[in-house]
């Protein structure tokens, strides 16, 4: 193999298993061979890697003082300003903890652990409006989301966050809710279609009592759980949620539904069935080794074929993660970050509902691909953009208080944002070896093939800069 | 200038006539009588749950005033529209526009096993789902996905808004969303994105790439054909100053323009009055009628009126009782308006809610959603409602 290909391989790895990669990485990288490429990735640092931004501590006092409001009759104003303010600050450290993981992925030295995360976090689809109980499922995610699937599904299951989305504090013994036991399932587990609504209703039972304290720490309400008999899958027994658990996870169908979902995030939209069972079949034998899964992908000569390099259209995260990444972005005003999130269709912590972000071509609609053109140009060169973005329904009770008649009058006047950002560009242009031509940088930055029209259009420019501005503003950079 | 010259001057078209792809055949094939039957529907979102019941106030009913002791409309301030039912005092303009016969109020509205989330019911009610089901097209896109004789083009469907609603969003065709046609024709017009569609049909295939192009194609030349054809339009009529007020002028320079546009899209958010409502939901619905009103009667006064439906919802009502602050909590079935100088039933379309037959604290629908839905489709956008909402539902006699 030449150096070349393996220079093209590197490279697509690293965009799909983290977020790009820096040209002295790749170079590096190259000489070696791909199999110790992956498990270089995989053998990423393991140390305690949690984002720690929301105070446990702060945030218990502040839920204390909310239940407290929430269950007195008449408030006094004071105490109705008291849980007004507690809900702003929430939403605030709700933002900032948005910022603190896009900040991790950007500047991370174990991009594969990232995505994974972030793999998880659109799989494990989750709001919450407690920036605390985000934070604490965000940090499941990533502590096991290269480990075993079944803890990682047991720690979600178990998460408030999850608890509370999916109802399951609801879910008592004598009046099941079987919204987690549906979900867990349909969208978790096994896909639609391969269990009844019998299976369900009896595996709702068998869940009743998971349940979280005041604290945010889970609780096993033994006086709301239903400890009788449960039939589920044909199996009968005194099944307690952790059984139903396994057997769920002793059925193949589960492995072939995450397989597939793996599949088509880091291979392809299109899953190809036949790799799609191959890579199950490991998965299972490994004994849900998510590791095992990934090494097996990576290291499959099919990740490598022509049909599933730079054909994938890259989700937003992906893009402007990338961008900054590759080009050393500050943004001054890290606020715009979640403008453009929530602009471009995916406002992480926020997935439009519990199946999550749906990918591929969905991300592109006219406007939103005009943006994503445009923001090259606004984050490298420090630009306006006159984008004032949609409000998040959640939001609307925000809204709703913000707005009084002397406001209403100025309301045609959008307010104009900036992304306030730049590039470090001696930093960036450092990196990249002396002598380096445009068409060479195109080929390093794309992951598409070059073709003709776009080798001519840069092959006279004369600086760098201006031809990565150009390249990062192209159709072609969509694609990863 | 040579023919070569002048057709890559135009923008897009620089591959030549001979290899213009279906998506982007002229407009002008279209026959000019094909134009004066333009139907055009017009949804207005209220987003974050607006009070039905403060809105289309029962007055009739003595439990509304037990329920609501804090924040009923008194019955002296309510304009009556029968004896049972009367509009907000803030929709004063409205009163006008119910009297000329051109709006239609369904009561109890919504669908079975109703969620209060607002996130999950305004999916539901964008995607024209099932409470349980995750679509992930919404229900004007799947319109546009049909491939229908009245939805053939990119800009079938416009948004007046930065970015797209799910709604209009299909499987292989979305609409397009943009507040101001200027700006999108300037972007789109940028020397380097019309340098990167120059000779580009090699590009234009299935995949994903080809599908960037597709999109990036489609929105140069929607942008140049709503920017050419609505510029010369000067609207006569004066509007609030509101920025909903706005969108919908934004619309009517597209409708009264001759815009070739089947649906639009705007919305107004706000509406989640949880604490001290009286003056947060009046002041929207103020914004609300002022806007509607001086947007039928420029409709009206360009011979538009009769063929433009407008239609608004929001993703639920509020509960019947009021809260511990004046305000209301997330609630279900709600009202809906129709809009349009072709109604066949003006006025109350169907019985006030019945406040004393409750589920749990909230009102029952009478009608699902996606039966008003499917009566557009059918009788409004000529397709059959079963194609598009993947069930068939009946329609109801408001067109």
């Amino acid at each position: 193999m030449s150096a070349k290909d393996n220079f093209i391989k590197v490279k697509h790895l690293y965009n799909r298993a983290g977020f790009g990669i820096s040209y002295p990485d790749l170079n590096k990288l190259s000489k070696r061979n791909i199999n110790k490429v992956v498990d270089g990735l995989l053998q990423e640092p393991k140390k305690d890697d949690a984002i720690t931004l929301v105070n446990d501590g702060e945030s218990r006092r502040q839920m204390l003082v909310q239940a407290g409001l929430y269950a007195k009759k008449d408030l006094t104003d004071d105490e109705k300003k008291m849980r007004r303010e507690i809900v702003q600050m929430q939403n605030e450290v709700s933002r900032d903890l948005n910022i603190a993981w896009v900040s991790k992925m950007i500047n991370t030295d174990s991009p594969l652990r990232e995505k994974m995360t972030l793999f998880w976090h659109g799989h494990f689809a989750c709001r919450s409006n407690n920036p605390m109980y985000a934070q604490q499922l965000n940090n499941i995610q990533r502590q096991h989301g290269l480990g075993s699937f079944r803890t990682l599904l047991i720690e979600v299951s178990k998460s408030p966050a999850m608890l509370q989305y999916l109802n399951n504090q609801q879910n008592k013994k004598g009046k099941p809710n079987e919204n987690f036991a549906r979900e867990l399932m349909e969208l978790f587990t096994l896909g639609r279609g391969n269990y009844t609504e019998n299976d369900i209703k009896e595996s709702a039972r068998a869940f009743t009592g998971w349940t979280y304290d005041k604290d945010g720490t889970f609780f096993f309400r033994k006086n709301q759980h239903d400890d009788g008999t449960k039939t589920f899958f044909g199996k009968i027994g005194n099944f307690e949620g952790e059984n139903i658990i396994d057997i769920i996870l002793d059925k193949p169908e589960t492995a072939t539904f995450i397989s597939r979902k793996i599949y088509k995030f880091f291979v392809n939209d299109t899953p190809n069935e036949e790799h799609v069972k191959e890579l199950a079949n490991h998965f299972y034998n490994a004994k849900y080794d998510i590791s095992e899964m990934m090494r097996k992908l990576f290291t499959a000569d099919w990740f490598y074929s022509p049909e599933n390099v730079g054909t994938k259209i890259k989700s937003p995260s992906e893009f402007l993660i990338g961008l900054s990444r590759e080009f050393f972005v500050t943004y001054n005003k890290p606020q715009v970050l979640i403008q453009l999130q929530s602009s471009l269709g995916q406002y992480l912590f926020n997935p439009p509902n519990v199946a999550g972000w749906p990918g591929g071509q969905n991300w592109i609609d006219s406007s939103s691909l005009m943006l994503r053109m445009r923001i090259p140009s606004l984050v490298l060169n420090d630009g306006e953009i006159d984008f004032s973005g949609k409000a998040d329904p959640e939001d609307e009770a925000v809204i709703a208080l913000s707005r009084t008649a002397t406001t209403m009058a100025n309301n045609t006047k959008k307010p104009k944002s900036y992304v306030n950002a730049q590039a470090d560009w001696p930093k960036f242009l450092d990196t990249l070896p002396k002598g380096l031509t445009p068409v060479e940088l195109t080929e390093f930055l794309l992951q598409p093939k070059l073709n003709d029209k776009i080798t001519r259009m840069v092959a006279d420019n004369k600086g760098l800069r201006s031809t990565a501005v150009e390249i990062t503003s192209m159709p072609e950079y969509q694609l990863c | 200038m040579n023919r070569r010259n002048f057709l890559r001057n135009t923008g897009f078209v620089a591959a030549g006539s001979l290899f213009v792809p279906a998506f982007m055949k002229p407009l002008e094939a279209m026959a000019l009588d094909e134009l004066s039957l333009y139907k055009n529907l017009v949804v207005v979102q209220l987003s974050g749950g607006n009070d039905g019941l403060n809105t289309v106030v029962p007055f009739g009913n003595d439990i509304y005033y037990q329920k609501r002791k804090g924040i009923a409309i008194k019955p002296e301030e309510v304009i009556k529209l029968n004896d049972m039912q009367g509009l907000n005092p803030n929709m004063q303009a409205l009163q006008e526009i119910y009297d000329q016969g051109w709006m239609t109020i369904i009561n109890d509205v919504g669908y079975p096993n109703p969620d209060r989330s607002h996130f999950r019911s305004m999916d539901i009610w964008q995607t024209g789902s099932d409470s349980n089901q995750f679509l992930s097209t919404g229900w004007i896109g799947r319109y546009l996905d049909s491939n229908c004789q009245t939805c053939k083009f990119p800009y079938t469907a416009i948004e007046v808004d930065d970015s797209l609603s799910l709604a209009m969003k299909g499987q292989t065709k979305k609409g397009i969303a943009l507040k101001d046609p200027a700006a999108l024709y300037r972007n789109t017009n940028d020397p380097f994105f019309k340098a990167m569609l120059k000779s580009d049909k090699e590009h234009l295939d299935e995949d994903n790439l080809g599908y960037l192009y597709k999109t990036m194609i489609e929105t140069q030349s929607s942008a140049s054909y709503i920017q050419n054809t609505s510029k010369i339009y000067q609207s006569k009529s004066t509007y609030p100053q509101s920025g909903f007020a706005n969108q919908l002028k934004t619309v009517s320079k597209f409708i009264s323009s001759g815009l070739k546009t089947r649906v639009y899209y705007v919305s107004l958010s706000g509406f989640d009055t949880h604490v001290n409502q009286i003056n947060q939901q009046g002041n929207l619905l103020k914004q609300y009628s002022e806007g509607m009103a001086a947007f039928l009667k420029d409709l009206k006064s360009n011979n538009k009126l009769e063929d433009t439906l407008v239609v608004t919802f929001s993703e639920f009502g509020r509960r019947v009782e009021q809260n511990a602050s004046n305000g209301t909590d997330h609630g279900t079935a709600n009202n809906m308006f129709v809009f349009g100088g072709k109604l066949k039933k003006q006025g109350i379309f169907n019985s006030a809610p019945n406040l004393s037959d409750l589920d749990t604290g909230d009102l029952k629908y009478q009608l699902d959603f996606r039966q008003v839905y499917g009566t557009i489709l059918d009788k409004w956008l000529d397709v059959n409602n079963g194609d598009i909402l993947n069930k068939k539902f009946n329609t109801l006699d408001f067109i």
